[in-house]
């Protein structure tokens, strides 16, 4: 799945997710829900700070996976999974758990395969059906 | 009157407690959690230097996500 398509399933799911932004560990926007690439990038900067300051209170091995800040504005979030991160913002006082949570979700889907179709029982039997009217020995 | 009078400092008395607990309630420090791979979380409360330190990005983050679009 793309990064595009990510971060709309994500804002559909997560009414709480005022914008969102997927970002590489270089710093370079993926995709975005802000309108502007100008704000895109600010929040990836800010993002990008916050995890090298909160990594450099644990010194070596110290690695972040997620930051929450919360103030009486609004909280941001951050996600690390692998070389792929999303920060995102909501209103003062969200559900921390869900919102990290459709984060991760939406980090997993990015770069992931796109589902394949599912072979029913039905298409499985037609499949069948054909195969013996064809080769009626082999039944 | 005596039980009066202890029966109203007993119920202004709880009322002050009331009053008092549910404002520190309302009042919400701002903090930073940070979540570390091996599964360790801290959190920094507003006042601390780490959050002195956390928080204004955090906000610039805020200001960035909510600036309107040129």
């Amino acid at each position: 799945m793309d990064a595009a398509q990510a971060l709309a399933d994500l804002t559909e799911i997560s009414s709480q997710i005022e914008a969102a932004v997927l970002f590489g560990e270089d710093g370079s926007v993926e995709g975005s829900t802000l309108d502007g690439e100008g704000a895109a990038q600010g929040l990836v900067d800010a993002a990008t700070r916050l995890l090298e300051a909160a990594a450099s209170f644990r010194g070596e091995g110290g690695e972040v996976t997620q930051v929450e800040a919360s103030t009486s504005d609004g909280s941001v979030f951050v996600v690390v999974d692998g070389p792929r991160r999303v920060a995102a913002t909501t209103a003062a006082n969200p559900t921390v758990g869900l919102v990290f949570y459709d984060l991760k979700s939406c980090l997993r889907e990015v770069g992931s395969e796109p589902a394949k179709p599912k072979r029913t029982r039905r298409a499985a039997a037609a499949a069948k059906d054909e195969k013996d009217e064809k080769d009626p020995g082999d039944a | 009157m005596r039980r009066l009078l202890g029966l109203l400092g007993v119920l202004s008395g709880a009322s002050a407690g009331t009053f008092l607990y549910r404002r520190s309630l309302g009042r919400r420090r701002d903090r930073v959690d940070v979540y570390f791979a091996d599964g360790s979380m801290v959190s920094f409360v507003e006042g601390a230097a780490e959050a002195d330190r956390l928080l204004p990005v955090a906000r610039e983050a805020l200001a960035a996500a909510r600036r309107p679009a040129a």
